[in-house]
């Protein structure tokens, strides 16, 4: 009930909250970085870590100053806007997984 | 917390907030307000664009009912098919179950959509029942066209298996009996059309799995790859391995060698190409040309060239408003026909749909593709894009994305096969977990 009624006035003031909670240039990081951005195997997991970490590796990626056997070419696709969304989002989630 | 009560707090609040008039007119429809009070969403075929779909809008977007239509009680996927044919998979371990979203709240229904009526917005379903929605996302895959090789029909196909429509996991099963059976020193034919199709990069990681099988078990035995096109998905790459890896067992023979298979028949195992040559093979996979399901057709979704015109950035039908066609059955070029677009075209999809719902503006959007393929064992090659809505269509983001370095790298290939099944297990999470 509680919960409802905050439901109601968040999205009064902010009608894409539901939006916010799933950034869509986030959507492609999780068919590698786990569903829930906690990682796969041995694919690195992305939530919970600190957004400068995240961002500052993305730009190396992309400026191929970070090796790796694929995210040069991922990186590259991402304009300075989305890395820094991308950052900010993952930084935002539970280390383990919310999903 | 109280779904039903969170679920009108939304809708009311959507309703309030909603100026356009459009969103106030949508939520003002009597369908809406009755039962729940929420939104329907109805989303046709479980696969990879279906099951993502549906995920997606119960985690994003929770004010809307989301209905799961799939006659499949379990979905066998196609990626990580080509590992069961090297026997380096079994069936278990690419068969995903619906509980995941049964539990998520997604009510599944088991049955086939037989006829939409976009007006009246609502489907009928094969077991007599019909289903409102307020927007669909329709991701059916593809139609295998039978008659389009001559003699290759649904019963050539019990003999000579396409594998490429998974359903049940049969004709996966069937091949993968087929080459177990064969004789060493056996030639195993396959017949591969020409683009779009779906997995671009499909019929040259089976090839590899099917060799590393004969390698070995039957060593003796060779692999001719008949080809209604020149040039290839990470054609480089997947050349540079089989040679490295199979030396000569496998011949690729392009269209303009005489490659395209025109004619089989089934009882010979024989397969003909434009200028008549005749191949007897042991074994033959034949991978039909392909169109949108036959729902997609038959609603009259699709056009000329058998796939779906869609809208860019919400995935909307061109020929029904409020049907967004994902996946395999739209024409999404220059993206390509795999699992991991409708995963993520299917999201985007998700979001238009409850945007426009609510009245609001369909949400920019970024594509991503990557499609892993095995050449052998801890061997990994990918393809990589990153694509955008344009004015006209889809473009590639210029500079990014590209395939894997060439040259000897064995770590990097070694890596590529891990992160491989990592991709796997990740991607199947995030549409059925
Ligand atoms: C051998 C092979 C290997 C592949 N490997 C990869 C890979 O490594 N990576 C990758 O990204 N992609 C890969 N793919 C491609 C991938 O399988 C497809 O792109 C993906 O399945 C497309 O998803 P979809 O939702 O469009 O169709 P599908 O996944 O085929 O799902 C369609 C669903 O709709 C259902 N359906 C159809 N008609 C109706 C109806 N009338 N009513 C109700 N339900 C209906 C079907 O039963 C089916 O379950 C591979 C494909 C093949 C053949
Ligand atoms: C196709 C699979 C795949 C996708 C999709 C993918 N990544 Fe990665 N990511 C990897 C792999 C593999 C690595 C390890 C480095 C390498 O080999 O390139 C990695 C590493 C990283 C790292 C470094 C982590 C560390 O601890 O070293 C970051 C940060 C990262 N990815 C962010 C992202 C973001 C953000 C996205 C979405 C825009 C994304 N990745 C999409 C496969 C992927």
């Amino acid at each position: 009930m509680r919960r409802a009624a905050l439901g109601l006035a968040l999205a009064l003031t902010l009608p894409t909250a539901a939006a916010a909670q799933a950034p869509l240039v986030a959507q492609g990081c999780l068919g590698c970085h786990g569903a829930s951005g906690a990682g796969s195997a041995a694919i690195p997991g992305l939530s919970g870590r600190p957004a400068a970490e995240l961002a500052a590796a993305m730009r190396a990626f992309a400026a191929n100053e970070r090796p790796g056997t694929i995210m040069g070419r991922i990186a590259r696709g991402y304009t300075e806007a989305e890395i820094t969304a991308l950052a900010a989002h993952f930084a935002a989630l539970p280390a383990g997984g919310s999903r | 917390m109280n779904t039903t009560l969170s679920r009108r707090g939304f809708l009311a609040a959507a309703g309030a907030a909603a100026g356009a008039a459009a969103g106030a007119a949508v939520l003002a429809r009597p369908s809406i307000a009755r039962a729940q009070g929420a939104a329907r969403l109805l989303v046709v075929g479980g696969g990879f664009g279906g099951a993502s779909a549906a995920r997606f809008a119960r985690i994003a977007y929770p004010w809307l009912d989301v209905t799961l239509v799939e006659p499949q009680s379990r979905f066998v996927t196609c990626p990580y098919g080509n590992l069961v044919l090297a026997g380096e998979r079994g069936m278990a371990d690419i068969t995903h179950s619906y509980d995941g979203l049964r539990a998520r709240g997604v009510r599944v229904v088991h049955d086939w959509v037989e006829g939409i009526d976009p007006v009246a917005k609502s489907v009928r379903l094969r077991g007599g029942a019909s289903l409102g929605y307020d927007r669909m996302i329709l991701s059916p895959g593809i139609a295998l066209r039978w008659g389009a090789i001559e003699g290759y029909d649904e019963a050539a196909s019990q003999l000579l298996p396409h594998a490429w429509v998974p359903a049940d996991g049969g004709q996966t099963a069937l091949l993968r009996r087929q080459l177990e059976a064969m004789e060493d020193g056996g030639v195993v034919g396959i017949a591969i059309p020409g683009n779009p199709f779906r997995c671009p990069p499909g019929p040259y990681e089976r090839i590899s799995m099917i060799a590393q099988y004969l390698k070995r078990h039957k060593p003796k035995s060779k692999i001719l790859a008949l080809d209604a096109k020149d040039a290839f998905s990470k054609q480089a790459l997947f050349q540079d391995g089989w040679k490295q890896l199979y030396g000569d067992m496998i011949e690729w023979v392009p269209l303009s060698k005489d490659g395209k298979v025109v004619r089989v028949d089934a009882a010979t195992r024989t397969l003909e190409t434009e200028f008549g040559a005749k191949h007897q093979v042991a074994v033959a996979n034949i991978i039909p040309p392909q169109s949108a399901a036959r729902i997609a057709i038959s609603a009259g979704l699709a056009d000329n060239s058998g796939w779906v015109p869609v809208n860019p950035r919400s995935f909307e039908s061109r020929a029904a408003p409020g049907i967004h066609v994902v996946g395999d059955a739209n024409n999404g070029a220059p993206m390509p026909k795999s699992g991991f677009v409708a995963n993520n075209t299917a999201k985007q999809a998700v979001a238009a749909a409850a945007a426009l719902l609510r009245g609001e503006a369909v949400p920019e959007a970024v594509y991503f593709n990557t499609c892993y393929s095995h050449v052998g064992d801890e061997y990994g090659i990918s393809i990589v894009g990153v694509f955008r809505p344009t004015d006209t269509g889809i473009a590639e983001v210029p500079n990014s994305g590209g395939v894997s370095p060439r040259g000897d790298l064995p770590e990097q290939r070694r890596a590529e096969a891990a992160y491989a099944d990592a991709w796997y297990a990740s991607i199947t999470a995030d549409a059925w977990g």
